[in-house]
């Protein structure tokens, strides 16, 4: 029953905790975000123990049902969802609360823009109507857009508009095709279209464009520049939030509503071509990533490489049989799930690193292997799960893609998750190499505090270890979905 | 969990929170750090003698558990695997002395330290795996925590040879991935059984499994030097000492290997494998990088780089054994990955001795080195006359089973590779012997270490004469029980009579 009741609280309470925080003096703030840090990872757990119990359920906020009340459905994937934005946000903010701890102003706004961005993405994650998901999509970019600009530099506030533009136009596609479907269906909810949807020329139209406007949220390449300048660009923590959960969001709705629609809506032919940018994304992302100088804009353009791997779920999914299909399902959350962990570790322990050298340059790396070994090794097993290689939750993610194009017959997809996996070795060992080679004798970099290294080594910790436990949280991601109770 | 689970899990365990524990020291905790390293070493070799022993009496020892649905998680201690492990286990315990003497005063030994453990840790496991899926798993944990071994001197040199050896084994690895995936989707979870599991399939999926066979030998064969394969093995030798002689001589070389006889004997099988015809190329890949090898390792004047073409030449022993359709041949190849660790670390440690006592590098500089470090010579002298075949040395047994099992397969043209090969064996290594015992050094030696009592600090000399002893004695008591000749049998009566 807790379980049950914590659903509203996940929006609830961190809309509630951004009100209070925006009020309360700006020196109580981390204090007030660190308390309200706990509840809320309570509630989060709660909720997944319920599903997990009980089952998929879905729960009308104020026993209002649609379509005058607004319906939240929680199934293992929205659970899973909800839990895993509550670990690395929870991560994110101790480690932000100890980075921020000597910018002020910076910090001070922090607080009230992570408590929004928190109830857009569990918005996102909940929702049971395309509507509601915009909404969720608004608040969690525009207040993304507020972290990435509380750097406060000029590049940083240039890329913050250039963000905020892209985020806009997303937004507006997203809801054009929204207003269409509801136009033509009369209902906004999942399980409304699920059931009217058809394939006409107005449906089309709808999903180009609600695909267009969430592949520019989802910054898929050839849409991505607006990415690395905005994560690479922001404060540590911004970037690990950003790049491990935010682009998720609109991945998230996309792939969600290509489920609902189902094989009679959505084309072959446009799963080819999302599956073509995404490996577009694999090698151009990979490619210009091994290019970079700048530690945080090489781990930027890893995360456009990243994004492309989820997109092979589209044509693994669409018109392959059922046991391809579960494996694409499988496999594509397992890799969103290890890159969300792993990515928020590289860039927490990519900022170590820049912290202890005081510069963000891979050049000036050298000789930090000897000095800095703990932040260097959560690296390491951040980008061990990047590479795709074992023991990690990326491997297994691999293996269950690699399974699904062998089973589907669509051999092309294996080429992009070999020569994807080699790319990403080359810009993760390009830093390994500066760092091993011996430099000064004597220490001049400076030690990060210690919360900052244990942070990034957990997140990547669980990068590594989810992997070899992989198939308990698949059985629970599998819950409520098409593939069966799991 | 039962008893025999836990056992198997805690020679795993005893490496990995070695390794676990070394990284979280400070730099400065030398005993502490050597004490755990030692004691964790001497606790994995106990334990693995009672598997051996259990192993012997036909008890399963099996850990597993699920990952994924449909692929397990397996270890096992079967024959053949136990025997790698007992390899691995006994050689890291005179390399971990060997490594505490010769990084003394060193920087970045913890970091050195750790990641030797994992290295032992991924070999135990790619020793013990119960199936595709875990072996690939440790193979691949080796390759990565080898790296930062090779390139662990921070010099351009080392860390382009790192750079080479990554190219070479994350290639191999995805390659072997993809082999391993492929044969996922077509027979489900592979686990290794006496007699493989393939025979069974539709005639129709033959020319796949030969494309698969083909796609994981290449894959296990960049680890295991396979020409043209090989080219980072050489340049890997700018590491430390230990790493050539642990890591470049047994683990990472005998992990492809082994990996080979895995895939021939205990997923194809190697009644089946011949039936499809594989046996034959792969015994000629290896008869070739036999030749090429050994050829090489002529015109090498940097003793380590000599060796690592012997080491090139001699692992291909391993392959052409297991080639060779018939259980002599088995015996001759299984019995080389034994034989060849023993004396190819020997050789090893002795190259590290000259070069950390005598400054001496090249075979060229090594006139007169038998006067002055006579026991490391005497040593050195007995790998070499193993490494050509000369009885009563271990290298002869080998050569021995290889020859009678090639005329038993009907492939008579490999005894000539074996007697050519011989011949370029002495060909490079009796000039060696010759400059060190019957030339005389004509400048004084510069000296490296401060010696004390014996010719060569003890960490140093002590793991030296005791590989060499048991590289000896594997070959004067090949006929006792536990020998591992012995064990070669046991492992061959029960892969050909399952």
């Amino acid at each position: 029953m807790i379980g049950f009741w914590s659903v509203p609280l996940l929006f609830a309470l961190p809309l509630a905790l951004g009100i209070v925080s925006l009020l309360a003096p700006p020196a109580w703030r981390a204090r007030l975000g660190l308390a309200g840090l706990l509840p809320l990872l309570a509630a989060s757990i709660a909720v997944f123990a319920h599903l997990v119990l009980d089952g998929p359920h879905t729960y009308a906020l104020g026993n209002w049902n649609a379509p005058l009340g607004i319906n939240l459905a929680v199934d293992g994937l929205a659970a899973g969802m909800v839990l895993l934005t509550a670990v690395v946000s929870s991560l994110c903010a101790i480690y932000a609360w100890v980075y921020l701890r000597d910018q002020p102003a910076s910090s001070s706004f922090f607080w009230p823009l992570l408590w929004f961005l928190w109830a857009g993405m569990n918005g996102i994650w909940l929702a049971e109507d395309i509507f509601n998901l915009y909404v969720g999509l608004e608040v969690m970019g525009l207040a993304a857009v507020g972290l990435v600009a509380l750097k406060a530099t000029p590049q940083a506030l240039a890329a913050a508009m250039r963000y905020l533009l892209a985020a806009l136009l997303g937004s507006l596609a997203y809801l054009l095709g929204v207003a269409l479907l509801y136009a033509s269906y009369g209902t906004l909810s999942m399980a409304g279209l699920q059931e009217a949807a058809t394939a006409d020329v107005t449906t089309q139209v709808a999903l180009a464009l609600i695909i267009l406007g969430l592949l520019l949220k989802t910054a898929l390449f050839p849409l991505h520049a607006w990415l690395p300048p905005a994560h690479g660009g922001a404060l540590t923590p911004v970037s690990a939030l950003l790049s491990a959960l935010v682009v998720k969001g609109s991945f998230y709705i996309l792939l969600r509503i290509w489920m609902v629609l189902g094989t009679e809506v959505t084309p072959f032919a446009t799963a080819q071509l999302l599956g073509i940018l995404g490996a577009g994304a694999v090698f151009y992302g990979g490619w210009m990533a091994w290019r970079q100088h700048h530690l945080k804009q090489l781990v930027a353009y890893s995360t456009v490489a990243q994004i492309g791997y989820l997109f092979l779920f589209f044509p693994l999914v669409t018109g392959t049989g059922p046991e391809a299909a579960r494996l694409a399902w499988d496999g594509t959350l397992m890799m969103l799930i290890a890159h969300a962990l792993a990515k928020a570790a590289l860039f927490l322990s990519a900022g170590n690193l820049i912290l202890a050298v005081g510069s963000a340059h891979i050049g000036h790396l050298v000789g930090i292997s000897r000095f800095r070994p703990m932040s260097l090794f959560s690296f390491g097993l951040a980008g061990v799960s990047l590479m795709g290689l074992p023991p990690s939750g990326g491997f297994t993610g691999k293996w269950l893609l690699l399974n699904s194009a062998i089973l589907s017959g669509q051999w092309w997809w294996l080429i992009v998750l070999f020569l994807g996996g080699l790319l990403s070795a080359a810009y993760i060992f390009k830093v390994f190499r500066m760092a091993f080679r011996e430099g000064p004798q004597v220490d001049h970099s400076v030690t990060p505090p210690l919360t900052l290294d244990v942070t990034a080594l957990m997140l990547a910790a669980s990068a590594i270890l989810i992997g070899l436990t992989a198939h308990l949280p698949l059985a629970w991601l599998r819950i409520g979905s098409p593939f069966g109770a799991g | 969990m039962d008893w025999n689970s836990l056992i198997l899990f805690a020679v795993l365990a005893t490496s990995l929170v070695a390794s676990a524990v070394i990284f979280l020291l400070a730099e400065s905790r030398v005993t502490l750090r050597s004490t755990i390293n030692l004691a964790a070493a001497v606790l994995k070799l106990l334990l693995v003698l009672w598997i051996i022993w259990g192993v012997y009496q036909n008890i399963e020892y099996e850990l597993r558990f699920t990952i994924i649905d449909g692929v397990d998680f397996i270890l096992r201690a079967d024959a053949l695997g136990i025997m790698f492990v007992g390899l691995s286990s006994l050689l890291w315990l005179f390399t971990t002395l060997y490594a505490i003497g010769y990084l003394e005063k060193a920087p970045n030994r913890s970091r050195f330290f750790g990641f030797f453990s994992l290295c032992v840790a991924s070999t135990v496991g790619i020793a013990l795996a119960g199936n595709l899926f875990t072996f690939l798993l440790f193979y691949e944990l080796l390759t990565l925590s080898t790296y930062p071994l090779v390139v662990h001197r921070g010099t351009r040199e080392s860390l382009r040879a790192g750079q080479i050896y990554l190219y070479y084994t994350l290639g191999g690895g995805a390659l072997l991935l993809f082999g391993v995936v492929a044969l996922h989707v077509l027979v489900g979870d592979t686990e290794f059984i006496p007699g493989g599991s393939l025979s069974g399939l539709d005639p129709t999926l033959y020319p796949l499994l030969i494309g698969i066979f083909l796609m994981m030998v290449i894959g296990l064969g960049v680890k295991a030097a396979l020409f043209p394969l090989h080219a980072w093995l050489p340049m890997a030798m700018v590491a430390p000492a230990p790493v050539s002689a642990l890591l470049h001589a047994v683990a990472v070389v005998k992990a492809g290997a082994f990996g080979i006889a895995r895939v021939v004997y205990d997923v194809y099988g190697i009644e089946f494998a011949f039936s499809l015809g594989l046996l034959g190329p792969l015994a000629v890949a290896a008869s070739i990088t036999i030749l090429y090898g050994s050829l090489r390792a002529l015109a090498q004047d940097d003793l380590k780089k000599r060796l690592a073409f012997s080491t090139i030449s001699q692992v291909s022993y391993i392959i052409l054994g297991i080639s060779l359709f018939g259980p002599i041949g088995t015996i001759g190849g299984l019995v080389h990955l034994l034989h060849q660790g023993l004396m190819k670390i020997t050789l090893f440690f002795c190259a590290g001795n000259y070069a950390e006592t005598l400054g001496v590098h090249k075979v060229s500089e090594l006139d007169g080195a038998g006067q002055r470090m006579p026991a490391t010579s005497v040593a050195f002298t007995l790998g070499a006359f193993g490494m050509i075949g000369i009885p009563p040395m271990a290298g002869f047994i080998s050569k021995w089973y290889l020859g009678i099992g090639a005329l038993e397969a009907g492939m008579n043209w490999v005894l000539g590779v074996l007697i050519v090969s011989s011949l370029l064996n002495a060909a490079y290594f009796l000039p060696i012997l010759y400059r060190i015992w019957f030339r005389r050094r004509e400048r004084p030696w510069c000296e490296g270490k401060v010696v004390g009592r014996f010719e060569t600090p003890a960490l140093l000399l002590i793991p030296t004469l005791a590989t060499a002893a048991f590289a000896l004695a594997a070959g004067l008591f090949a006929g006792m029980p536990f020998s591992p000749l012995y064990w070669a049998q046991i492992i061959v009566s029960r892969e050909y009579l399952p």
